[in-house]
């Protein structure tokens, strides 16, 4: 459903007309720079950001089974968040993170944060600036939520957590004992959490969390992941990944879910709904693409046949 | 020519200035720091650097990229020195360097197992000597080798033996009769005849590409019908992969353009 009518109109008649310029000048036998290609995605993408092109979601099955996960467990559940991305996949990534970590804090779900990324901490930084300071004021680190950081390692911190959480991890990252932390009274290691989480695309990720945690553990896994890795994880569920969000229509699909189910988090940020619009328009214009690619190939194709 | 590079590098930074001095003073309707006004405005020239490169290769785009991998990389040893060997090894090892890094030491018998970390670690930093490089081999066959060995166990039992096991789908979901089944069709998602398409395509999927990749028998007859649809299966795979790297590239661009739009040109809320 779309939500800006004038916008679109705009937006495909700009796009509908150059992509008709593009055909005719094709027909003419006119070679097109690439250049030209790279102006047309950036107009497809600039111009439903600026007219505000959104449109509307239903969760497909995979991403509503972590919003049902999280909505079903108790309230004082221990969910553990894993920022594992840097500010590359950011975009697609940290609205994932911040729908996510409202979601527990709505539901009053105790959070233990923590990065196998070094870029990941100062990706939490930005959640926690944007969820959890801006909306959740009166959540106590240390007792609703705790920061636990970075550690170098990869696998190694894994491998570690899963059966000793605070050998890996003996202070939070405002150097605060382990022993010191409300939250953490009762956990030993990754065993004793409800829900592990990671939002990542890369390596260590969410995969690393499967083979090295879920699996032995038994811990329900899920994930949040940049497109690009997506397609390989979908292997893995349901029955080693309970849920995951793929690129950023997963998350779009996940605030859209939250923010039905949800009225008074009707007017949060909505950032992967936003960047649905330009993702739309975009695609229509590469697939375009192709389609004007295939027929002037098949139409030289018969030319050269003829002569 | 020459005289066209300096005119256009005199252009940057009049730019660069023009915009910092913008952001400064308020111009975009947001109060900012003259810090906060320099990074933006400095953030916003370095994204333009990069995509510069769309058109062609040039210096703004070499200087971007290399400020990326160099700020990169002291980042990531700077948060390992101050995460690991500050957060981990010297509360366990020494009461005075925690005192002096500020971290809560960790009283206990000294266990020596401690220096195996550290002298790997300095042996890897041995890369930067020229005659003591080879040193750094020690350290890096380490990671190479314990990353194996424990990846080896992890894969076998999540990426084999777990596979396998979720590849055995029943073809026949909530099986009642024909005349329950045809009642009580659906096209929702977790409906019997939904999950029988979808564990049936993963059977034919899974079948017919083990086949395409089996070469001891030629592929011809039932069998050669058989590794085309593999091959099929295999296109479409590709193809989604695909798809999901376009959508990824698209969203990178979004963040950007948002960025520029946002927080350095204000042009959107």
């Amino acid at each position: 459903m779309v939500h800006n009518n004038v916008g679109v109109i705009i937006t495909l008649l700009v796009i509908a007309g150059g992509l008709v310029w593009l055909l005719v000048r094709s027909f003419r036998g006119k070679e097109i720079d690439r250049r030209v290609i790279f102006l047309f995605i950036m107009v497809s993408v600039a111009a439903p950001l600026l007219a505000t092109i959104t449109f509307k979601f239903t969760a497909t099955p995979i991403v509503e089974a972590l919003y049902d996960k999280i909505e079903a467990l108790p309230e004082g559940s221990t969910v553990l968040l894993s920022f594992d991305f840097d500010p590359a996949m950011a975009p697609e990534v940290q609205p994932m993170a911040n729908v996510v970590t409202r979601h527990c804090l709505e539901k009053n779900i105790k959070i233990v944060f923590m990065c196998l990324w070094a870029t990941g901490q100062g990706q939490l930084e930005i959640t926690l600036d944007q969820v959890l300071r801006r909306d959740f004021a009166h959540k106590i680190d240390g007792v609703d939520y705790v920061n636990m950081g970075y550690k170098a390692g990869n696998e190694g911190v894994l491998n570690v957590i899963v059966t000793d959480f605070e050998k890996m991890f003996p202070t939070d990252v405002n150097t605060t004992p382990y022993g010191d932390i409300e939250i953490l009274q009762g956990v030993n290691s990754c065993k004793d959490m409800d829900l592990i989480v990671s939002f990542g695309g890369g390596r260590p990720g969410i995969k690393e969390w499967i083979l090295f945690v879920g699996d032995p553990t038994g811990v329900p896994s899920a994930g949040g992941v940049a497109a690009v890795v997506a397609p390989q994880l979908y292997p893995y569920y349901p029955r080693q990944l309970m849920g995951l969000l793929g690129g950023i229509k997963g998350a779009a699909e996940y605030e859209s879910h939250f923010r039905e189910r949800h009225p008074n988090h009707a007017d949060m940020d909505t950032p992967a709904i936003i960047m649905m619009g330009p993702q739309t328009i975009a695609h229509i214009v590469i697939i375009a693409f192709i389609i004007i690619g295939n027929v002037l190939f098949f139409m030289n194709r018969r030319r050269g046949a003829r002569s | 020519m020459k005289n066209l590079k300096w005119f256009v590098l005199a252009a940057v930074c009049i730019l660069f200035a023009v915009s910092w001095f913008a952001k400064a003073s308020g111009g975009d309707g947001v109060d900012n720091s003259v810090l906060d006004a320099f990074l933006v405005t400095l953030a916003a020239f370095l994204t333009l650097a990069i995509m510069s490169f769309l058109y062609q290769d040039n210096p703004y785009y070499k200087f971007a990229e290399h400020l990326f991998v160099g700020v990169s990389a002291a980042y990531w040893m700077c948060l390992g020195f101050w995460s690991t060997v500050v957060g981990n090894l010297f509360p366990r090892i020494s009461e005075g360097l925690s005192n002096f890094f500020l971290v809560p030491y960790q009283p206990g018998p000294l266990n020596f197992f401690f220096a195996i970390p550290i002298i790997l670690g300095i042996l890897l930093l041995m890369r930067l000597s020229p005659k003591g490089g080879w040193l750094s081999r020690w350290p890096l066959a380490f990671i190479v080798g314990t990353t194996a060995g424990l990846n080896f166990v992890r894969y076998l039992r999540s990426d084999f033996v777990k596979q396998i096991s979720s590849t055995f789908v029943p073809l026949v979901v909530d099986w009642q009769g024909f005349g329950h089944f045809f009642s009580n069709i659906s096209l929702t998602a977790g409906g019997p005849l939904v999950m029988m398409l979808t564990n049936l395509v993963i059977f034919i999927g899974v079948f017919c590409g083990i086949v395409y990749f089996f070469f001891s028998k030629e592929h011809t007859g039932v069998f050669g019908k058989a590794s085309r649809v593999g091959i099929w299966i295999l296109m479409i795979t590709f193809g989604a992969s695909f798809g999901y790297t376009v959508m990824g590239r698209i969203s990178l661009l979004v963040g950007r353009l948002t960025f520029l739009f946002t927080d350095w040109l204000g042009i959107i809320g």
